[in-house]
């Protein structure tokens, strides 16, 4: 009968507008300023650069200024600038740092490429969403200083990842400790008859991963 | 067609309406549909001449959005290119992810884990679900049907994109595959939670159809509207479901059966008038057969690694050659070309973009309808402008 | 299907001196290539759509490749006699030669019929600058319409027999063709924050105020 189907479909929009008042199926936005959705632990805003320790948030910067981020960065937003001096890293390792580090938020697409590819865990993606500036240019350029966060922020947005990274870290650091440990047992070692083999020439402690090849 | 006589009729500052003489059909008039018309979808534009309200020649015009994504992948890196692949057709970054990596796949010989072939199967079919759930909600906005459809449909689709925010991290611009496997291990919580969506959108579905299906007005307008042979359909490279609604079987899926789509049960549902009702029910059927999909691989899904452990993410040069991958998208056949000249850019970076090839014959259905019947079929081929443009 | 050597003898026997190359691929993906020659490509394609067992009816994808000039340096061994009676000396002598460019065009052929592709066909025009002529497939392909368009606009190739060849991407009067390798972009500049070197190089020919110079991040 011609007309059936709109009553139908009148029916299916009566059961919406009555659900909305008491089914959370069919009711299912937020009033948002003052209710705040829970965002997975994966979501990805902004990149941040994560520091040891949050007292001195420049000097344990786990950044060493490799520039790998930045020539992988797909929109080109990252500018980095290598230090001339070293300063000691958190494992107490003279290691170079960024003197500039900067990410132009604006053209940043969080695409989460910079963090993939980083050896050295340094760089990770931020949650904060409520970023909006009235300074269309300077706001939106972050420097080093408003990059840096450290370690327990990391842990706080993402914690399963933080643990995995935190527990790799110490491994690496543990492993190259013992290296270095029996590098310098050969090193002093009496002169035997046999010519002992060569210590590993590289310091495996600067590059917790290998090199990329890239 | 000779046009001359041109009298602006609007106001001065540019018209939108000018009166046109043709020596065949007499007066007629031109009217500049777009690009800010909220019909086309985005920044797309007709140039509709009509003979009272007959359209007698359409002509789409691009380029609004045009900002040579093609030139961008050869001056980026493989790997760079993918969050790119994301903003083609953004509705659907899964499926244009998974299409541009089967193409680096190719051209480099990668292999993929078969758990990340299941985990692209399960996030290509809820893609499939997102996009055609918005384009019925679409095409009943295109109607008249103002807001309500579209809105159960972006309920749903919320559904979805929050799956993929708990996966990949962002809703839209995923940037979830890689060459050679998936970027992160789908967890249980997360497979439970794909599964209660798979069993809950059928009833969804069911509501959808109760609204609209049957509905006198939907038929009234989209029956017979916008008809396209299948002859036409084949020659005009139109693929996806506006191809299947002409009648012609020809679903990736079963013709190139890549990934592990072989091992699944699912039927290829075709329509018989190639009009855009038919398009629009092709689509719901598709929905439907995407959950078959859904349910045997998240029941089927198999352990192990979820990256090919010999991909390299850093310095990834495919030695040279050329290769081209094409998957079927939720629009169509979406395709990559990539030739490798051995560095660590590709060489040519194509896309092969299914809506926009899915325009070629838009002006042969729209001719001898009105402007209101352009704008559904317009809206039935299924287009998103950030592909069509690049 | 038959390989692409197989297809290649097939279509000289039915077009005996077409011209037709094989172009390896030596990637994993092994899809060769058929190169023809611009004077038979439509009676070679109409045959690849019509013949019975072939049917390639769907011409996926078209588009264009840029091959520009290459300078190659050949070192050839001359042995010279020592004008001194000594033992003759072995030089070597190097000279350039330029190796002239083209446009490709790049056709990917399917059958929706037989299932089976892809073949696929390449045309090339004889230079880049001049002679950028290639026939049209759209009457043979209707999906090679837009495509064939788009290669016009972006790298330069004129489709003679086309029913309708305009620029569809870029604006109508716009001059070059953007997707050429040696493609230019035009000097325009809009003010961004950016510490970037060569862009604030750019910033100041631009806007040689004071005002050009954007704060740099404070180290």
């Amino acid at each position: 009968m011609l007309g059936t189907g709109l009553i139908k479909g009148l029916a299916v929009t009566a059961k919406n507008l009555v659900g909305s008042y008491h089914d959370p199926a069919r009711y299912t936005t937020l009033e948002y300023p003052e209710v705040k959705p829970k965002l997975p632990e994966a979501y990805r805003n902004f990149p941040f650069l994560v520091t040891e320790n949050a007292t001195d948030p420049m000097g344990t910067l786990r950044c060493v200024a490799c520039q790998i981020c930045e020539k992988e960065c797909p929109p080109q937003c990252i500018y980095i600038e290598k230090s001339k001096d070293k300063k000691p890293d958190a494992a107490g390792k003279p290691q170079i740092y960024p003197a500039v580090f900067a990410i132009d938020t604006s053209v940043c697409m969080s695409c989460q490429i910079c963090v993939e590819v980083c050896p050295f865990d340094a760089i990770k993606m931020d949650q904060e969403y409520e970023i909006a500036t009235t300074d269309r240019f300077g706001a939106l350029l972050l420097n080093r200083e408003q990059l840096a966060k450290p370690n327990s922020y990391y842990h706080q947005i993402h914690p399963t990842e933080a643990v995995e990274v935190d527990a790799r870290l110490a491994e690496e650091r543990r492993a190259a400790e013992e290296k270095a440990k029996a590098a310098a047992a050969a090193k002093s070692a009496p002169k035997s008859a046999a010519p002992a083999p060569k210590p590993p020439a590289a310091p495996s402690a600067e590059a917790p991963k290998p090199p990329p090849a890239a | 067609m000779s046009v001359s006589d041109l009298t602006p009729l609007s106001a001065p500052g540019g018209s939108t309406v000018r009166a046109v003489h043709d020596e065949f059909h007499g007066d007629l008039l031109e009217v500049s549909m777009g690009p800010h018309h909220p019909s086309t979808h985005g920044v797309f534009r007709m140039i509709v001449t009509l003979d009272g309200e007959t359209i007698v020649k359409l002509k789409p015009v691009f380029g609004y959005l045009h900002r040579n994504h093609e030139k961008l992948g050869e001056n980026t890196t493989y790997l760079a290119s993918m969050p790119y692949t994301d903003r083609l057709d953004y509705l659907n970054s899964m499926t244009n992810n998974w299409a541009y990596a089967v193409a680096v796949e190719k051209l480099a010989g990668l292999a993929v884990p078969e758990r990340a072939e299941y985990v692209r199967v399960i996030l290509a079919e809820l893609t499939r679900l997102l996009n055609h759930s918005c384009l019925a909600g679409f095409l009943m906005q295109d109607c008249g049907c103002s807001g309500t459809p579209l809105m159960y449909a972006f309920r749903e689709r919320e559904k979805i994109l929050d799956l993929f925010e708990s996966l990949s991290g962002s809703r839209m611009m995923c940037n979830y595959q890689r060459f050679g496997g998936c970027r992160v291990d789908p967890s249980a919580d997360w497979l439970a939670g794909a599964q209660r969506l798979t069993d809950g959108y059928g009833a969804f579905l069911d509501e959808f159809e109760a609204l609209l299906t049957g509905n006198e007005i939907l038929m009234a307008r989209t029956q017979g509207v916008g008809r396209l042979s299948s002859a036409l359909a084949i020659s005009a490279g139109v693929t996806g479901p506006a191809l299947r609604a002409t009648g012609v079987a020809h679903d990736l899926r079963k013709v190139d059966g890549y990934g592990v789509y072989p091992r699944f049960d699912f039927r290829v549902p075709l329509g018989d008038h190639g009009d855009t009702y038919d398009r629009y029910m092709i689509r719901i059927l598709e929905m439907r057969e995407s959950l078959k999909i859904l349910s045997q691989a998240l029941a089927g899904l198999p352990g192990g690694p979820i990256m090919d452990p010999k991909a390299k993410l850093r310095g990834f040069r495919p030695k040279a050659g050329e290769a081209y991958g094409r998957i079927e998208g939720p629009k169509g056949e979406i395709g990559f070309y990539l030739i490798s000249d051995g560095s660590a850019n590709p060489y040519r970076y194509r896309v092969r973009p299914p809506s926009f090839i899915n325009l070629t014959i838009l002006e042969d259905m729209c001719l001898g309808r009105t402007v209101a019947d352009a704008v559904i079929i317009l809206g039935s081929v299924d287009i998103v402008l950030g592909e069509v443009d690049r | 299907m038959d390989t692409v050597e197989q297809l290649r003898d097939r279509l000289l026997a039915r077009f005996p001196g077409a011209g037709i190359t094989v172009v390896a691929n030596p990637s994993p993906a092994a899809q060769h290539s058929l190169l023809l020659t611009a004077a038979t490509a439509r009676d070679l394609a109409l045959f690849l759509r019509d013949e019975p067992g072939l049917q390639f009816d769907q011409c996926s994808n078209v588009t264009g490749v840029d091959w520009p000039d290459k300078e190659i340096v050949d070192t050839t061994k001359v042995t010279l006699p020592d004008p001194a009676g000594g033992p003759p000396k072995v030089v070597e002598q190097k000279s350039k030669r330029v190796e002239p460019g083209c446009l490709e065009v790049v056709y990917h052929l399917y059958s929706i019929a037989l299932r089976h592709g892809p073949v696929i066909l390449r045309l090339r025009t004889a230079n880049r600058t001049d002679s950028v002529t290639l026939p049209s497939l759209t009457p043979v392909w209707r999906s090679c319409e837009f495509q064939e368009r788009e290669v016009f606009d972006l790298f330069g190739v004129v489709f003679a027999g086309h029913p309708d060849l305009r620029r569809i991407l870029m604006w109508d009067g716009y001059q070059d063709h953007p997707m050429r390798r040696d493609y230019v972009e035009p000097d325009s500049y809009e003010w961004e924050p950016t510490p970037h070197g060569e862009v604030l190089a750019k910033a100041r020919q631009h806007y040689p105020a004071p005002a050009a110079a954007p704060e740099a991040p404070k180290p």
